[in-house]
């Protein structure tokens, strides 16, 4: 008999997602869909508002990585303004931003590696679904929690300190910063008491990163065999070549390494972007135009940006980077599981930045804000933690947005998170009369590899509920699995 | 006695709510010694498997999974808090009020300037998707709400003493500069 496996919801964050597998009769699975079942409408009611609302509207689309959309927005809106991309900045204003920014990362990345995948990788992924959370996290390995929390409330302090709240704040503005930081502190966070400082932040991002390698050196068929495949990859890197989390060009790589998107100026992405509407999920596929459905679709995020990238412009995680790159011959990297490994080199780098910028003078400037010639358009991209994010408006003579076009990152992600799925699926449930909460459990590590902010919210504290449902030719429902 | 029981939903909101528990730090190794979570995405309880105490929901409603879900914890929760501007009053989801779904849509899936090329007008319209509300609507209009806690988010010290206060049966004591409306 054909049926119907339902896993529902997936995910949260512009609300839920749930997968649906399908199996034919011979127990062969014939279709599997990530859906995304939420849809907010933004594009279209935020018409009519003043333009220097932009950023502090559109972060309360996703409180997870709130200011990658404070960011990307207060970029477009520097075009706008007439400040220009980039260095139009005052270095203050520039400075503040990315110290918010990496902040971000390092508080977003370390939430998602403890809160989240640690669970998968310290009971295994048929692990006991009782204990399989941060709570049997907090009661079997309390130190390891309390790394998690305190790194995580590091990078939330941050965001307070550079945009006034660590939720939705207002730091950036249309042109520049409405603040630089005093003295106190700076010295609060460079020599916070144990641990809340900067030195001892490295030193625990260094330690994550050492936890997951000898994970990785005890479990290597399990990590490079669970799920890849080749694709293209897509990120912002620095003029130079750089790994550059705030600003740059685009690039895009080949599963070969070759070059499909040679470093353009963002400001002319729809030359080089399209997205594709599918009728069974509210969110888009994007591809390269010039490649076609087919061949264009990308992956983004850490495992795409060091894959992207020629070096990282700090020493330590330049170090990491030397040894990651190492395992694929210099090649890009098309292993899903290794993007837990690409994340955590990203966590000593964000640290080691973060450091960085507190011993620069800068950071307590008074020039905040750059003025210009007004402009009707403008495009704004960061590297988001989970990816390439864009956001572009255009306004009229009243200052009211008439258009704003976003690709946030998890869409981006989109036609891998499916063809991640598929691949699992197909593997694990092939021939299975019976499906078990081990396997459920598997799609979900493929998906939350991803770290997709549909459902950073959900697992953000755990695993993902799950519900499946099997489903006759006739649509009836045999048999319903819940999962506790 | 045993400890209070607590469940958590996010609905039409962007997770900063929880973000915001969260932000309660080193308290999370309290919390979890002080009270046993169900049905939330703290532990993956898909359904309700016992009475609880308090229910919190981030976020209004949006579609009909949200309706569904908010009326399954006003049956399963003796107190019941609306966290967050989005769930007192709709919050940034419910700007798209006064305005037709079917232009919010169009503009997302048919004129945006990343999608041209979607010349046949596919839109998502297939049955695994639940129905969007005509505009989004507060709890309260919904099901009877007991507490609302302001914010966007919330504070976490908000947060914290609201649950401690009413874990306890102490009186509630929010010195002004926590409860805040942004
Ligand atoms: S109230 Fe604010 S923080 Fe909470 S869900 Fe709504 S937008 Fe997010």
């Amino acid at each position: 008999m054909s049926k119907k496996i339902t896993i529902e919801p997936v995910t949260r964050v512009e609300g839920h997602g749930k997968v649906t597998i399908l199996m034919d009769d011979k127990l062969n699975v014939t279709q599997s869909r990530l859906h995304i079942v939420e849809f907010r409408g933004f594009e279209r009611f935020v018409q009519g508002r003043p333009y220097w609302e932009a950023p502090v509207l559109v972060q309360r689309l996703c409180g997870i990585c709130p200011v990658s959309h404070h960011l990307a927005a207060a970029k477009a809106l520097d075009v706008i303004v007439g400040a220009g991309t980039g260095k139009g900045l005052t270095p203050t204003g520039e400075k503040m931003r990315r110290l918010m920014h990496y902040g971000q990362f390092f508080q977003s990345h370390a939430l998602h590696f403890f809160h989240l995948s640690a669970p998968d990788f310290l009971f295994g992924i048929d692990g006991d679904p009782a204990i399989r959370n941060i709570i049997g996290i907090a009661l079997t390995n309390p130190s390891l929690a309390v790394q998690g929390v305190m790194m995580r409330k590091f990078g939330q302090e941050i965001i307070r300190a550079t945009a006034g709240k660590k939720i939705h704040g207002t730091g950036a503005i249309p042109g520049g910063i409405n603040k630089s930081l005093s003295q106190a502190e700076v010295d609060e966070f460079l020599k916070g008491a144990d641990p809340l400082n900067a030195d001892k932040m490295v030193a625990w991002a260094q330690e994550a990163l050492d936890f997951f390698k000898s994970y990785y050196h005890a479990n290597k068929d399990f990590i490079d065999g669970f799920a890849h495949f080749p694709s293209n990859h897509l990120s912002l890197v620095r003029d130079d070549g750089a790994l550059d989390l705030y600003h740059g060009r685009l690039r895009a790589v080949d599963a070969e390494g070759k070059r499909i998107l040679n470093d353009i100026d963002y400001q002319e992405y729809t030359n080089y972007i399209e997205e594709e509407v599918r009728h069974w999920s509210y969110m888009k596929f994007p591809y390269l135009k010039h490649l076609g459905k087919e061949k264009g679709w990308y992956r983004v995020g850490p495992l795409a940006r060091l894959n992207t990238c020629d070096f990282i412009p700090s020493p330590l995680a330049q170090a990491e980077f030397e040894q990651y790159k190492a395992l694929t011959g210099g090649k890009p990297n098309n292993y899903c599981l290794h993007m837990h490994y690409a994340r955590l080199i990203e966590t000593l780098h964000a640290a080691e930045v973060i450091r960085d910028l507190l011993n620069d003078p800068d950071i307590m400037g008074d020039n905040l804000v750059t003025k210009g010639t007004k402009q009707a358009e403008g495009v704004g991209l960061v590297e988001a933690p989970r990816g390439t994010l864009f956001h572009h408006y255009r306004i009229n003579e009243d200052d009211q947005i008439v258009m704003a076009n976003l690709i946030v990152s998890t869409t981006n992600n989109n036609e891998p998170m499916n063809r991640s799925v598929n691949q699992v699926a197909n593997k694990i449930m092939t021939g299975k009369e019976v499906i078990t909460e081990g396997m459920m459990n598997a799609v979900e590590v493929a998906i939350r590899a991803y770290d997709p902010c549909l459902s950073c919210a959900t697992h953000a504290l755990g695993k993902m509920p799950l519900e499946i449902t099997l489903v006759n030719e006739r649509n009836e429902v045999i048999d319903r699995k819940l999962k506790h | 006695m045993s400890k209070p029981v607590i469940a958590t939903t996010s609905l039409a909101g962007c997770f900063g709510c929880h973000m915001s528990i969260l932000d309660i730090d080193e308290r999370i190794l309290q919390l979890i010694e002080l009270v046993e979570f169900n049905k939330s995405p703290v532990d993956d309880i898909k359904t309700f498997t016992k009475p609880v105490d308090i229910g919190i929901i981030e976020g209004g409603c949006c579609n009909s999974e949200n309706v569904e879900v908010l009326r399954s914890f006003r049956k399963n929760c003796k107190i019941l808090i609306s966290l967050g501007e989005c769930a007192i009053m709709g919050g940034l989801p419910a700007m798209r009020n006064g305005i037709p779904v079917e232009e919010c849509i169009e503009e997302a899936y048919v004129n945006g300037p990343t999608v041209q090329l979607n010349k046949e007008r596919i839109l998502p319209n297939d049955d695994e998707l639940p129905m969007l509300l005509d505009r989004v609507y507060p709890c309260h209009e919904i099901v009877k709400i007991d507490y609302f806690l302001p914010g966007c988010p919330p504070r976490a010290d908000l947060i914290w003493e609201a649950l401690v206060a009413l874990i306890t049966g102490n009186p509630l004591k929010l010195p002004y500069e926590v409860v805040k409306f942004d």
